[in-house]
């Protein structure tokens, strides 16, 4: 047995998490989503710009896993998509007059080609190595994005400015604050498809083939169709991410979408808890404030108190958002029977 | 009758009245935006402290501490500056969000030397259309200097262009029959290089400009491009490239026993990581230009400005890498904003602070070489556009000739 088989096989790479555990109750999801809606109202333009961001990153998360979580392949390489997503609307926006919320499914569409194309290749590769691979395709990404053939649509290294878009209907709204309900009523969407594509029967095939792919096939899973699938719509959602990234920060360059934001999107599903969808909002959250939490504390070594953070994290709930979250569940539980 | 404590309270609301009424006749000459007050003037920054820049870092923790002695000292004309620094990591899109939260949360005055090219122009759209100075960046781009356009934006170092411009001046007066064969990155940084040398040969540029060869950053070397360049057989090179290809650069020529001039860019002066690896021997004769002065030189032990420097160096920086030209250029940028503010006295309003950053006479920090004047105009958004040739010699650089100057139209 080979090295790849023996990743592949004896150990399941990701934690099984059961089907209807994927989403929040309804009370906690009606709590949240209340939350998200009323507190742009009461806070600065500027927190609103950065919870736009954070419910961007989500998506982003979100995409990633339903990859690892839902069909079990790593990705390092999911900077890449975002970086196509956010060029894609950019470009079209800018070049071409297209309206913003049409390039958006756009990206999604090339992404999700992209996605799929480069999940058949990776189909022969798996745990690590697959990782690998993805990274080697998020290092180009950004090289891609330089180079001179190019240039006339990406603007090369100065990358391109996005004009940012007022609110629809003369809403009485500031741009930041339409946006946020933009991303927002896109991302409870995408949310909801997600939950039902993994609680469907095609999200039951791609879990089966992450807790077993030699027993899903037995079961006639089409192993090879639900694996590039999954990379698919994966990097699709990444790539819708990625466009209202583009459209929120107002400027794309091929500097903004390096390795660190691809291995930050998986640390966010790790700290999120791993196939857990919720979660994705506690881990972009991680990824968005604990930096400048970080700084706040000290500047020169915000890297390393970030760490410290990070690895007190992982030792304490190594299930992330999820762990704590089944926990409060359990004590409200308790305090209920007594 | 009053009682004892009412009488209190009626001295205590006069004599808050009678310093009301005082304070607000003051009031009346002295002009405020936000983050600006009788006591404190916020200015924000944003640097690559982590990240693929953060050498750059430096720069950010330099100001700090200068700022802390201006302080110290007094502040300017009685107004502590308040300096917050934020991490981008280099990154276009943290840039968006650290400006944001200086200006809506932390409420800054102005944005001052955020560093880097796709963290300027990132921000460069916003800070405009809040009308929030964004001043004296950290970037040699060329684009900076567009006041028509971007009134709310201007530079501070000497542009790629305008130093281009320098090296084809000089050629022109020393070498007017060079050959010249440039070897360039490929991206803006290399572009921007090549035009302001063209500009400045202008109609001699046809036929004194032999060879242009580029290079991807993503190449491992650039040997074969030198080889290349070789056997066109110039007899001037100039190398527009960023440190690690600049110090192969040198090597190469010296391999293959070749001897043309050759120019380094400013860009990769720097004689750890350039002219060390490079071999010193290799290395002998190269010629660059400089605006600042190399603040490992013992040439300037006693020259006051970097006495000065030194003196600030001890005191606020102590333990700091004296050949690290960062520090260098911190200081001088801190210097310039901090001549802005003086010159804007009371009216600390964003637009008087543009109005002053573009009113800057023969103004000479205490790094600039001997010669180097800052000047700035309503029209022309680039203090520094004078250098000075130096040829390597030994191990270090050393000054000759007059100061040039680069003047480039955006226009």
């Amino acid at each position: 047995m080979s090295a790849a088989e023996d990743v592949a096989t004896d150990h399941a790479a990701v934690a099984a998490v059961p089907k209807k555990a994927l989403a929040l109750g309804p009370a906690a999801s009606l709590v949240i989503l209340l939350l998200l809606i009323a507190t742009p109202l009461f806070v600065k333009n500027f927190i609103i710009f950065q919870m736009t961001m954070w419910l961007i990153y989500a998506i982003a998360v979100l995409a990633l896993n339903i990859l690892t979580g839902g069909s079990g392949q790593f990705s390092l390489g999911q900077s890449a998509f975002y970086a196509l997503g956010a060029y894609t609307s950019a470009i079209l926006m800018e070049h071409f007059n297209v309206n913003y919320v049409l390039t958006l499914p756009v990206s999604g569409a090339v992404c999700f080609l992209a996605g799929y194309l480069f999940g058949k290749p990776a189909l022969r590769l798996s745990g690590i190595y697959l990782a690998l691979a993805t990274f080697a395709l998020a290092t180009a990404m950004p090289q891609l994005l330089k180079l001179g053939v190019f240039e006339h649509w990406t603007g090369g290294v100065q990358g391109l400015v996005v004009t940012k878009p007022d609110a629809p209907f003369a809403l009485p709204m500031s741009q930041d604050m339409w946006l946020y309900y933009f991303t927002l009523a896109i991302s409870i969407g995408i949310y909801l498809a997600s939950v039902n594509l993994l609680r469907s029967r095609s999200g039951r095939a791609m879990m089966a083939i992450r807790d077993n792919e030699i027993a899903a096939s037995a079961m006639g899973v089409d192993v090879a169709l639900y694996k590039t699938l999954a990379f698919g719509v994966s990097a699709g959602i990444t790539g819708v991410a990625g466009g209202l990234g583009a459209i929120a920060v107002q400027f794309v360059a091929p500097d903004g979408y390096t390795i660190t934001l691809a291995i930050a999107l998986f640390l966010g599903m790790v700290v999120g808890g791993v196939g857990w969808l919720p979660g994705s909002l506690a881990g972009s959250a991680f990824i968005v404030f604990v930096p400048n939490i970080a700084e706040g504390i000290s500047k020169g070594l915000s890297g390393a108190v970030f760490g410290i953070i990070l690895i007190v994290i992982i030792f304490v709930v190594p299930h992330g958002a999820r762990q704590v979250a089944y926990g409060a569940q359990h004590l409200i539980g308790k305090l209920r029977r007594n | 009758m009053l009682s004892g404590r009412q009488l209190r309270l009626a001295a205590l609301s006069a004599a808050a009245l009678a310093y009301a009424a005082t304070t607000s006749g003051a009031l009346a000459q002295k002009k405020y935006d936000t983050g600006a007050s009788d006591t404190e003037i916020r200015i924000g920054n944003i640097m690559p402290y982590s990240g693929p820049a953060s050498a750059y870092g430096v720069i950010g923790k330099t100001e700090e501490a200068y700022f802390k002695m201006v302080n110290d000292a007094g502040g300017i004309n009685g107004r502590k500056i308040t300096f917050i620094s934020y991490d981008d990591g280099y990154s276009p899109p943290k840039a968006v969000e650290q400006v944001r939260k200086l200006v809506e949360s932390d409420e800054v005055l102005a944005v001052f030397n955020p560093l880097g090219t796709p963290s300027n122009t990132a921000i460069q759209k916003y800070l405009n259309g809040k009308k929030v100075p964004q001043l004296f960046v950290a970037t040699g781009a060329t684009k900076w200097n567009d006041p028509k356009n971007f009134p709310w934006t201007i530079g501070w170092q000497p542009s790629y262009q305008s130093e281009g411009q320098i090296y084809a001046k000089w050629l022109m007066k020393e070498k007017p029959n060079a050959r010249i064969a440039v070897l360039y990155q490929n991206d803006d940084f290399g572009k921007d290089y090549l035009k302001g040398l063209k500009d400045g040969l202008g109609a001699r540029a046809a036929t004194m400009v032999i060879a242009e060869e580029s290079y991807e950053v993503s190449e491992p070397t650039v040997d074969s491009h030198i080889v290349k360049l070789k056997s066109l057989d110039p007899d001037v090179v100039l190398s527009v490239t960023t440190p690690k290809f600049a110090a192969q650069t040198i090597k190469k020529i010296a391999e293959l026993s070749w001897q043309p001039l050759q120019i380094v860019v400013n860009v990769s002066l720097s004689i750890g990581s350039v002219m060390k690896p490079a071999g010193f021997e290799a290395s002998q004769g190269v010629l660059t230009a400089a605006y600042a002065k190399d603040g490992a030189d013992p040439r300037w032990d006693d020259d006051p400005g970097m006495k000065k420097w030194t003196a600030f160096l001890d005191k606020y920086m102590p333990g700091a890498d004296r050949t690290n030209s960062n520090l260098v250029y911190g200081y001088g940028a801190a210097q310039t904003l901090v001549k802005v503010l003086e010159m804007c006295g009371d009216d600390l309003t964003r637009a008087n602070v543009m109005k002053q950053a573009a009113s800057l006479k023969d103004f000479v920090p205490d790094t600039m070489l001997p010669g180097v004047k800052l000047n700035t105009s309503e029209s022309d958004f680039a203090p520094i556009s004078q250098l000075q040739m130096q040829r390597f010699k030994g191990e270090k650089w050393e000054p000759f000739g007059e100061i040039i100057s680069g003047e480039v139209n955006t226009n």
